[in-house]
């Protein structure tokens, strides 16, 4: 009886600690990004080389300095929104608009994967595997992409199918082991990780993967027909994947809202003991809430292979495995939080190289800004000293 | 020393827990404070500890006032309390939990003085007839003997004042008698002693001045003479009715029967050893005993949550050892779990989903996979109706209900589906005597149905309200099945272990 008790207690603990921080209420979140925002501002100064000049002779004139900090504060959000958004510089509407669907071509990985992992969170798992997951389901999809050729859609349809298997496969894996052994998922999923990435490492070296007259572990480019069609033609990358990454959306709201799929997912994830006394078979669950998280990374795989890299390499993944985890995070695990999580943090990686070429800021910048919106959103006490929020009413639990 | 708190009152937020509360100790009285759970008992006794500032009022040590930071402040000034959880350290024996906190070092390297600590153990225990060896390692020592340790750990202090809160819930009839006497020689040697409790026998049987709090506020004095009903009303609010109204049982055919059952548990100890036992339709078996003896495997192995090592258990003509608690529950088992925040409730979750927990992938709440959330909506409301659960919605989590409406919800799922057996383990703890009858009306019923219903408790009223027969354990074992008139001190000896020949099965 004992072990069972002492057992329990720490596993519900981070459980506990997990829901908080991933479902952390909208004003949090908005603050979180707010503060953020404010902080890499400071950032952004000490970085400008200019300021920094005029700083040395604050005390002279201390205008000088005001002016160096508002142009580069301008400069740099500038550059955001232009590169993000909005491009006035643009020729014509077209390319006006272009850095917006470049947002949404770098949201939509981002999406799919970021609502596989939101699953997990609200399912009381912490799945750090996403990147293993869309390596594998992207190398599924590539040998269905470039090993098999037949027409438009089958061939489109059967590689995503490819991702999703690829995906739920490496989510499996994690899921049997913590079912059946209590193999910590976190543990398990960055190992496997290793595993996918040294994977298809081995696999490029082999002849069947390398592409004809060229040395780089690369892939042979995928057949047209089985990559996602663009959605307005040749001018803007956007493409199929981003309408598959909304309808994903809605479903992952129906599976978790309403089907009894769902409600089993937030059971377990909320009190496995309770759902288990309920009948539930927690194990089973926890099997399906990894094959589901992970056929969704394999989604976010298909966006990269079959949308904006074509061939296979190892950087196939990029760091969307992990930049998902960040997203889950600020969409506080719901669907539609995810998908504003995943445009805002597509519009960061768009706006990369224009802070680079027209503020002169490194690129880096998009990555603090991100990481500190992560920082704050863990940390909720700290946002809640800085704007001066009463603490939330634990009082009450205390009273009781 | 006199304690008194004067017009003290405790808000947080919109909520006033403590309402301009007066009290005052004498010296070398018990003073009884009686209250349901949430009238603000603990929040009083943590303001008066230094746990909370009060918003207004005062606390007067001997007619002088006094303000504490903390509980270091507290117990400095004399004041001690002994929590209902146990503040010990398992591993550390008697005199270093004695010591904890107050260490005193000897010789030119500050080791710590464990000989004055013994000593001091051996003083406290000799003089009030504790017997407790100061070198026992508290995780060895049964409940009883750990209370005596706070007790010691208090008075090695100096406490003038000794707060006793919930002392008796985890303590056998007979510990509880000897607390009783322990209290009593406090008295007597001039110790004022605050007792907070819900129990009104312990109340009359000790307490030299009684005073009523209900939602946050002083609500009377009474004498210990005062009888049982009129303190339970002063405690509620409205006439209570004590004893639980019901017909003798018209046992029908056996619907469950146990036959010799064994659990051993995952560090190979047998936890419940060659049950056997039947239980017919229409009547109450009680389970008798203290906490730990065997009561949880054997729910749980009737569930399907644990496998037996041994035995079976048949339900109405079915094997279920070995089902899954799915197909148990699908076999018309009513389950009521002795922890319902752990095992009984999503905490997290609405009211309406708690009450579809195991019933969510049927009809009508759902079809081929998907829910119907107005069908589940209504069919809550009607719930929270007919259960009386306390709610301004059905949307909000189950969390943020009191003891007595969570249970409620667990019930009103529980019994809303055909039953063939309902198992309700300590259904009726930490409630408030307003939903502890509503609860035992409950499972009247459904006896009254024609269901056959296990009742697993460590309160002894309970048991002699509701049973129809007593099953008692001991170290995982029946010791006997006896008729509800058993008379308290056999039962008590029982639980103690004691086999009885009245054997009525």
């Amino acid at each position: 009886m004992s072990e069972t008790t002492t057992e329990a207690a720490p596993k519900r603990d981070s459980r506990n600690l997990l829901r908080e921080i991933a479902e952390s209420s909208t004003l949090l979140i908005i603050l979180a990004i707010v503060a953020s925002l404010l902080i890499s501002g400071v950032l952004i100064l000490i970085a400008d080389p200019e300021f920094r000049e005029a700083l040395k002779y604050f005390f002279d004139r201390p205008a000088d300095a005001f002016q160096e900090a508002i142009s580069a504060l301008s400069a740099a959000y500038g550059a955001i929104w232009q590169g993000a958004v909005y491009n006035t510089d643009g020729d014509d509407f077209a390319e006006k608009i272009k850095p917006f669907m470049q947002t949404l071509t770098m949201a939509t990985p981002l999406l799919f994967a970021g609502l596989g992992i939101g699953i997990g969170f609200r399912a009381g798992l912490f799945n750090i595997g996403a990147q293993g997951q869309i390596i594998i389901g992207a190398t599924l999809g590539a040998m269905v992409g470039f090993m098999w050729h037949m027409p438009f859609p089958w061939h489109m349809i059967l590689a995503v199918i490819g991702c999703m298997l690829g995906g739920a496969l490496w989510g499996f894996i994690p899921g049997i082991l913590k079912a059946k052994t209590g193999a910590h998922e976190v543990i398990t999923t960055i190992m496997l990780n290793y595993i996918a990435l040294n994977l298809v490492s081995w696999l490029l070296s082999l002849e069947a993967f390398q592409r004809e007259g060229s040395d780089n572990p690369q892939s042979p480019v995928m057949d047209e027909t089985a990559m996602y069609p663009t959605l307005f033609g040749g001018q803007f990358q956007l493409h199929l994947g981003f309408i598959l990454a909304l309808l994903a959306a809605v479903f992952a709201w129906w599976l978790m809202e309403r089907s009894t799929l769902g409600f089993q997912f937030r059971a377990v994830g909320a009190n496995p003991s309770a759902a288990r006394t309920a009948g539930m078979k927690v194990s089973t669950i926890t099997i399906l809430v990894m094959v589901v998280a992970g056929a969704f990374s394999g989604l976010a795989g298909s966006a990269q292979i079959l949308g904006t890299q074509p061939s296979l390499t190892i950087g196939i993944a990029g760091s969307i495995g992990f930049d998902a985890i960040t997203v889950a995070l600020l969409g506080a695990s719901r669907p539609l939080g995810t998908v504003l999580a995943a445009i805002l943090f597509g519009g960061l990686k768009a706006a990369g190289p224009a802070l680079q070429v027209q503020a002169g800021l490194p690129v880096d910048i998009v990555l603090v800004i991100q990481s500190l919106i992560v920082l704050f959103i863990a940390a909720p006490p700290l946002v809640r000293f800085i704007f001066r929020l009463p603490s939330p009413r634990i009082v009450k639990e205390v009273a009781a | 020393m006199k304690l008194e708190l004067r017009g003290i009152t405790k808000r947080f937020g919109d909520f006033t827990a403590n309402d301009k509360i007066d009290l005052v100790v004498e010296p070398g009285t018990v003073h009884a404070l009686l209250g349901e759970n949430g009238a603000g008992k603990s929040t009083l006794m943590n303001t008066l500890f230094g746990l909370y500032d009060p918003d207004e009022g005062e606390i007067l040590i001997d007619d002088n006032p006094v303000l504490f930071a903390g509980p270091g402040d507290a117990m400095a000034a004399g004041i001690a309390m002994v929590h209902q959880h146990f503040m010990l350290v398992h591993p550390f024996t008697v005199a270093e939990n004695v010591m904890l906190g107050h260490e005193e070092y000897k010789g030119p390297f500050k080791l710590l003085d464990l000989d004055s600590a013994r000593e001091r153990v051996r003083e406290i225990s000799a003089r009030f007839g504790f017997n407790v060896n100061p070198d026992a390692v508290i995780e060895d020592l049964p409940v009883g003997a750990q209370q005596r340790v706070e007790i010691i750990k208090a008075l090695s202090q100096r406490a003038e004042v000794l707060i006793l809160d919930e002392p008796t819930a985890v303590l056998t009839p007979q510990e509880t008698d000897e607390l009783l006497t322990i209290v009593k020689q406090l008295r007597d040697s001039g110790t004022a002693v605050v007792l907070i409790t819900h129990k009104l026998r312990e109340v009359k049987a000790i307490a030299d001045k009684i005073t009523v709090i209900r939602r946050g506020k002083v609500v009377g004095t009474a004498e210990p003479s005062a009888s049982r009903e009129e303190l339970a009303s002063l405690m509620v609010g409205r006439a209570v009715t004590m004893t639980v109204d019901k017909t003798p049982a018209t046992p029908g055919d056996t619907v469950l029967s146990v036959d010799a059952l064994s659990v051993v548990d995952d560090l190979g100890v047998t936890q419940l050893h060659n049950v056997s036992f039947e239980v017919k339709a229409g009547e109450i078996l009680a389970i008798a005993g203290v906490q730990g003896n065997g009561q949880t495997e054997l729910t749980e192995a009737l569930l399907g949550a644990v496998k037996p090592a041994a035995g079976s258990a048949t339900l109405d003509g079915k094997v279920i050892t070995g089902l899954t608690i799915d197909e148990v529950l699908e076999s018309g088992l009513g389950f009521v779990p002795e922890d319902r925040t752990e095992d009984g409730l999503v905490g997290t979750f609405t009211i309406a989903n708690n009450l579809i927990l195991d019933v969510y992938d049927r009809a009508p709440y759902s079809s081929k996979g998907v829910l119907k959330p107005k069908v589940v909506e209504e069919e809550a409301k009607k719930h929270v109706e007919q259960f009386d659960i306390r709610t301004p919605s059905v949307f909000l989590t189950a969390g943020s209900l009191s003891g007595g409406n969570q249970q409620k919800v667990v019930l009103a799922r529980e019994l809303s589906r055909p039953l063939k057996l309902l198992i309700a383990s300590n259904p009726t703890r930490g409630l408030d005597v307003g939903s502890i009858e509503f609860v035992h009306k409950r499972i009247i019923q459904e006896r009254d149905s024609g269901a056959a219903v296990i009742i697993v408790s460590a309160e002894l009223d309970e048991v002699v309200a509701l049973a129809d027969r007593i099953a008692v354990m001991y170290h995982g074992e029946i010791v006997g099945i006896v008729p509800p008139d058993t008379d308290r001190d056999t039962l008590g000896l029982m639980m103690a272990g004691a086999h009885t020949e009245e054997d009525a099965a």
